[in-house]
């Protein structure tokens, strides 16, 4: 076995209101950074995963993530291996 | 007498409210803790609102693995009643009892104030005491309380006729259709973000909410006096 970290990214649906974003970029707004035309936001967990391999713990963080970690009628994710690009 | 589990996570905080409204519309209430399995043969389950396990991660979404939501599951599997009333409105679309999710209010603040709603189906366990059509004053108290489907679960819901209740003259949290309330396809498991165990009696400015609770016990009523003419029609046939 061997320790893996797994990245977790949780976004709201792109097709939802994201309040929160939207709070954010007014104020980014109000401070003068008028190039920011769009905020999301969302979490972002990291766990450390033992497994026997890297697909192994990829596939159980997905697993996490379907029944826990995101809530597939609100939110999408993507996950990342030890710095790998988010898949 | 109807028979009311009234569920208690930790963080309830309208558990006790929600016991005293069932209570005064004649249910044998009681509280179940959520580590037990056992719900006493109830006829109705009611999830309280409040923040169960905190609001972590989601509204509800630690709570739906609490041990005694398998029993809830098993017990609207089997048709029996539940109302999840805001926090347990949360935990019936997590737990995939009831379609849907429920996102942070759309200006963001929390909101606790009363609203109007209008009763758009009778035809629940809950509701069969109103008048289609009539709108009630009941409180909201909620920081995640947009309802939200997708377009075509919404589509659905509204040609099956599932949206229970509904804001009237403003909807206070960006909800989808401005959906107060929505009920499954067997139509027995129901959930409303506003508190009706709030407005059950004039000394806590109303009683819009009274008739959710005498609702349980009217169905219970119904069933017994059915029962009781099944016998009599027997023992006449006799």
């Amino acid at each position: 076995m061997t320790a893996f970290r797994v990245e977790v990214r949780v976004m709201p649906r792109a097709a939802l209101l994201d309040p929160q974003g939207q709070a954010v970029e007014h104020a980014l707004h109000a401070l003068g950074f008028s190039e920011v035309a769009r905020v999301r936001m969302g979490k972002h967990l990291v766990l450390d995963v033992k497994a026997a391999s890297r697909d192994e713990a990829l596939a159980r963080a997905r697993a996490m993530c379907d029944q826990l970690l995101a809530n597939p009628v609100t939110e999408d994710y993507d996950l990342a291996l030890d710095g790998e690009a988010p898949r | 007498m109807t028979r009311v589990a009234v569920i208690v996570f930790p963080g309830s905080n309208c558990d006790a409210d929600t016991l005293a409204a069932a209570r005064a519309a004649g249910s044998d209430a009681y509280f179940v803790w959520h580590r037990d399995t056992d719900l006493r043969q109830a006829d109705v389950v009611i999830l309280p609102g409040g923040f169960s396990y905190g609001d972590y991660l989601r509204s509800g979404a630690i709570a739906r693995f609490s041990g005694v939501m398998a029993s809830v599951t098993a017990h609207a599997r089997g048709g029996g009643a539940v109302l999840g009333i805001c926090n347990g409105f949360q935990i019936l679309c997590e737990a995939g009892l009831l379609p849907g999710g429920l996102m942070r209010n759309a200006r963001l603040r929390f909101l606790s104030r009363p609203v109007w709603v209008r009763v758009d189906q009778t035809d629940t366990p809950f509701t069969r005491l109103y008048d289609k059509g009539e709108v009630l004053e009941i409180p909201i108290a909620h920081g995640d309380g947009r309802y939200v489907v997708d377009a075509r679960t919404a589509a659905e819901l509204e040609a099956m006729d599932q949206v229970v209740w509904r804001y009237v003259r403003d909807n206070p949290n960006g909800s989808t259709n401005d959906i107060a309330g929505v009920t499954n396809a067997g139509r027995n498991v129901v959930g409303i973000m506003p508190h009706p165990e709030r407005r059950n009696a004039p000394a806590l400015g109303g009683q819009d909410g009274a008739r959710v609770f005498h609702s349980m016990e009217a169905r219970h009523a119904t069933q017994h006096a059915m029962d009781v003419r099944a016998v009599d029609d027997r023992h006449l046939r006799v």
